[in-house]
């Protein structure tokens, strides 16, 4: 684990959680006791060599890490360009989530506290943090809205399997944004006891700092296993799929300070950044997608996981600063990504990281010869009774 | 490359402000003649609800407060946040909320609660001046603390709006000082760890959180979230100087109640607070 060198692209968010003009601390005088106790116990637990070492061996021996970087010679034959795939769907529970909730579980257990609650979207969250909950035996309560239970059926079995409780997110859009919305009155009521295990780098400071910080190893694992294929150098472009931003968070973070080009795709449904209007919920101001009064709007994606109108603020700012472009992708771009990479490299990816595909081979053309990282974010195990359906309701 | 932004928002609390604004001292006048204060909460945009502010004043409140709609409100309770859905598919909007005032006259200081993007999105200063315009002394804004309210208390105190800041149970005592310094008008308990919504009993909690806030601060002290019954409006209100009803006047008039039914619960909450 490389430690950080300053300044740096993606280093500490002012004391007021800053990044730029985006972030801060938008909750009721209630939670902040809570986000001021998290902020330094991560602080602490951070800069301890014994809390670092009990993670990085929770990330080796329970999670699989290191994920490995795999080279897909005919995909890149094909696109006329040189493909590598960091593999965070080989990782334990199928995604990049477990690294973020490995690292809040044990802080949990460090606050003294014995319940986590949880948004999710796709499921991959949720099943992320009711692993976590039964391996460290606390209680945990996930909330998830109605529409995506149904599109993501079986991560809400794994979840009960795992022993958490579901619960249904029944307002609004009754998708992801809700979901955040009843885990914070959740955590409202019993933030004495129990830890709000956040999914993605959004939220009040110190959650999109911690979370990025949290999966921090599998950028600077990318990058290096990266190095030893090119001789030394780096990818010309890092791509990864933005919902809330927390893969794209990890995968930037490792090649912020390189000469690398850093790209998060979004839905074209769910285009925070794209949409480019500043907006304050869910605890920070970031780019939020919104209605002429300031009404947050629905985001509509083929994918539950980033069916989100907001995104996290460090993502604003690398995208104010020129350090990180975003760039949307259609839902029909995806379904041919999806099917792409599982015809051409035997990996059928989740329906998120196939929005990073989709952008590279949309953009292969201008990408001629160029090498590009994408981050396979998971894998697409959750997605392919959607995808069933969609592609044998074409026949 | 545009490093030079500002931000969107700065994060830096105003100083205290020593002199009372216009509503503060109303309702500090009307603490100090030994009567307890009452303020109602209700849904703005939802059924005939500037009726219903006319008639919970009438029928003693001695301050209304009335909820902007917002999509993702996520310090209420359900109960709200169906008043809150109910109204927007109404067609309920900032402006056709702030613009449905003028016409009333309740004859005592009208508050807005609302969640902050709604005014961020308009801008602090217009926001700020329209609520103004519009006849509002004040607003409650449950997701701004007081290390983000610099912006909009600049635009709020240039526009005469007081905000009144919430205190919650476990708010530690410096924090508490410094958010009883900031609040302008009055200072909101928050009776209860939890989201707004009917409790069939108040915890110890809502009481000592009121002997805190009434030991750090002489502004007047009104307790809110959870009171559904007159009995448990006199309990809070022995402690403090006021309570604040929302959710149980909200489902009345979810469940089809108009001005009558109002002005009915609204006067029991009155006589058990005078009687007590
Ligand atoms: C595999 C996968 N990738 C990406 C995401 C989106 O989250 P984020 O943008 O925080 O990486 C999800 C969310 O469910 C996911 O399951």
């Amino acid at each position: 684990m490389t430690s950080q060198t300053s300044p740096s692209f993606m280093g500490e968010p002012d004391p007021s959680g800053r990044f730029g003009r985006f972030g801060g601390r938008f909750v009721p005088e209630t939670l902040m006791p809570a986000c001021i106790e998290l902020e330094s116990a991560f602080r602490d637990a951070w800069a301890d060599a014994a809390f670092r070492s009990e993670l990085d061996g929770l990330l080796r021996d329970y999670a699989g890490r290191p994920s490995p970087v795999t080279e897909c010679h005919r995909l890149s034959e094909e696109l006329g360009l040189r493909l590598l795939l960091k593999r965070e769907d080989l990782n334990h529970t199928g995604s990049h989530k477990i690294n973020n909730v490995l690292g809040q579980a044990l802080l949990t257990k460090r606050m003294g506290k014995k319940r986590l609650v949880a948004e999710t979207g796709a499921g991959q969250h949720g099943v992320a943090t009711a692993t976590a909950a039964a391996l460290m035996g606390f209680e945990c309560t996930v909330y998830m809205g109605e529409v995506d239970m149904e599109r993501q059926k079986l991560n809400v079995f794994r979840m009960r399997l795992l022993g958490a409780e579901v619960r249904p997110a029944s307002s609004g859009s009754r998708t992801l944004k809700d979901a955040v919305n009843e885990a914070m009155r959740d955590w409202v009521a019993t933030v004495e006891t129990s830890h709000y295990c956040l999914g993605s780098v959004m939220g009040p400071h110190p959650y999109p700092w911690m979370v990025r910080e949290l999966h921090r190893v599998l950028g600077d694992e990318a990058r290096e296993q990266s190095r030893v294929l090119l001789g030394g150098a780096d990818p010309d472009v890092v791509v990864a799929c933005v919902g809330g931003g927390s893969n794209a968070a990890g995968i930037f973070s490792g090649f912020a300070d390189t000469a690398a080009e850093l790209v998060g795709v979004e839905p074209a449904g769910g285009a925070a950044v794209g949409g480019g209007v500043p907006g304050v919920v869910h605890g920070m101001a970031s780019f939020l997608m919104q209605d002429e009064w300031g009404q947050v709007e629905e985001a509509h994606s083929i994918s539950a996981g980033l069916d989100y109108p907001g995104v996290g603020p460090e993502h604003a700012h690398l995208s104010d600063i020129g350090r990180a472009q975003y760039h949307p992708v259609t839902d029909d771009e995806v379904i041919d990504a999806f099917q792409v990479l599982s015809r051409t490299e035997g990996i059928i990816p989740a329906l998120e990281p196939a929005h990073a595909l989709a952008w590279v081979i949309r953009e292969a053309p201008s990408l001629a010869g160029r090498t590009v990282l994408v981050n396979l974010s998971g894998r697409g195990d959750k997605d392919v009774a959607q995808m069933m359906d969609i592609l044998e309701g074409e026949q | 490359m545009s490093l030079e932004l500002e931000p969107v928002v700065t994060g830096r609390p105003l100083p205290p402000s020593p002199t009372p604004g216009p509503m503060e001292a109303r309702l500090r006048a009307v603490r100090d003649s030994g009567r307890k204060l009452l303020i109602p909460y209700l849904t703005g945009g939802l059924g005939k609800w500037a009726d219903i502010v006319r008639a919970v004043a009438d029928a003693g409140a001695d301050a209304v407060e009335i909820g902007i709609p917002f999509s993702d409100p996520v310090m209420d309770g359900p109960t709200i946040q169906v008043a809150s859905e109910r109204a927007l598919a109404e067609g309920a909007t900032p402006e056709s909320v702030l613009s449905g005032l003028r016409g009333i006259d309740a004859g005592v200081p009208v508050l807005a609660m609302t969640y902050y993007n709604l005014a961020f999105h308009m801008g602090d200063e217009r926001f700020a001046g329209q609520m103004a315009e519009a006849g509002f002394s004040g607003i409650i804004l449950p997701d701004v603390p007081m290390e983000e309210q610099g912006p909009w208390q600049t635009a709020a105190e240039g526009a005469g709006i007081e905000t009144v800041m919430l205190a919650g149970p476990i708010t530690p005592d410096d924090r508490l000082q410094r958010l009883c310094d900031m609040s302008r008008g009055y200072v909101y308990g928050v009776n209860l760890m939890g989201v707004t919504g009917e409790r069939q009993s108040l915890g110890e909690q809502a009481e000592t959180l009121a002997r805190r806030l009434k030991a750090v601060t002489d502004k007047p002290v009104a307790m809110g979230f959870g009171i559904s019954t007159p009995e448990q409006a006199a309990e809070v209100a022995a402690v403090s100087d006021g309570v604040i009803v929302g959710t149980a006047l909200v489902r009345r008039i979810l469940d089809g109640g108009g001005p009558d039914e109002a002005h009915r619960f609204m006067s029991s909450l009155r006589s058990a607070l005078d009687a007590s």
